[in-house]
């Protein structure tokens, strides 16, 4: 007997991530799952909007309106939320905060288009975490001085003392493991707590877990995509200080 | 010693219950941040703005630690490591 199912309530609670297509790579046995669905689901959105907007943005009117004006809303306001928080060194950022900002958003509110939130796989979150990382100590060994960067590393104990290392270390590691984590955690609670009121209130939940969505799917799922990009935000600007190479 | 199946089950349900009181740190944390954001708002209106993203944005940081309690639930009764 599944007590797992059991204690979830009944057979028709299902929020798992389901393979859909095995086949075997080099000797592993590898799943084309629901996420990898999903997530080709969300691209092509976004692929799809992306050449709309080329296509509206090259034939641009002095006069912008309809389509062009939702564009350059957009771009704007992402470009506006990297210069608030990175100042001089924003320039650079832009593209690449506006596209995980908006990639993660949309995973975040498919689960309203009736997907399985992409975001809410750890193997989704983790790369995206994993990227802040490499990036955070990418800009920290092109901005600061090798000297800096040791004294920063033993940084409650003197320079010539190196045994706070490995302390430092855990902390510089944690910083990925928490943002894949919250944002993992986040969407998959949304995803939980949806699938448990469909499953159990059965015909009962008709109109009013719309209140639920709005909750769960959008203001969290908004609320958590701004807290992503802001603080690889603010770690990376943190590592560039004032912007002068070193 | 030897525990059978539905003995370990029980016992992952009840770690399940212990872990999500966790919840009750950013409980009392989020309500901390907002009542300090209203009076902070009270005190000088025209910040409204900047009050409330950097409530959202404080809140939504110390959501995590509850979150993790909840992971802990979840990996206790859908993933059930403890079963032989």
């Amino acid at each position: 007997m599944e007590y797992g199912i059991l204690l979830s309530g009944g057979a028709d609670v299902d929020f798992m991530i389901h393979g859909i297509f095995q086949y075997s790579f080099f000797g592993h046995k590898v799943w084309i799952t629901t996420t990898h669905v999903c997530i080709l689901i969300v691209m092509m959105i976004l692929v799809g909007f992306a050449i709309a907007a080329n296509r509206c943005i090259a034939k641009a009117a002095q006069v912008p309106g309809g389509f062009q004006n939702v564009v350059e809303l957009i771009v704007e306001k992402l470009d506006g939320m990297v210069d608030t928080s990175m100042g001089k060194a924003a320039p650079k950022f832009y593209n690449y905060i506006g596209t995980v900002f908006i990639f993660i958003l949309v995973s975040n509110i498919s689960g309203l288009l009736g997907l399985r939130p992409p975001t809410a796989d750890y193997g989704v979150t983790l790369p995206l975490a994993l990227i802040t990382f490499t990036m955070i100590h990418f800009n920290k060994w092109k901005y600061q001085r090798p000297k800096t960067i040791w004294e920063d590393a033993c940084s409650p104990l003197p320079p010539w003392l190196p045994i706070w290392i490995p302390i430092n270390l855990i902390s510089w590691f944690a910083v990925p493991v928490s943002l894949s984590l919250r944002l993992f955690a986040n969407v998959l609670s949304g995803t939980i707590m949806t699938a448990l009121v469909y499953g159990l209130l059965k015909w009962f939940a008709t109109i009013w877990p719309a209140a639920l969505h709005i909750y769960l799917d959008l203001f969290s799922g908004a609320i958590q995509t701004y807290v992503f990009c802001m603080l690889t935000m603010t770690y990376i600007s943190s590592e560039i200080g004032d912007g002068t190479r070193r | 010693m030897d525990f059978n199946e539905n003995f370990i089950l029980g016992c992952s349900a009840i770690g399940a219950g212990l872990a999500v009181i966790a919840g009750i740190g950013p409980g009392v944390g989020q309500g901390i941040a907002a009542g300090h954001a209203a009076s902070a708002v009270g005190r000088n209106p025209g910040a409204q703005s900047e009050i409330r993203t950097m409530m959202l944005l404080g809140q939504a940081v110390a959501e995590t630690t509850g979150l993790y309690g909840l992971l802990i639930a979840f990996l206790l009764l859908f993933v059930k490591p403890l079963l032989p």
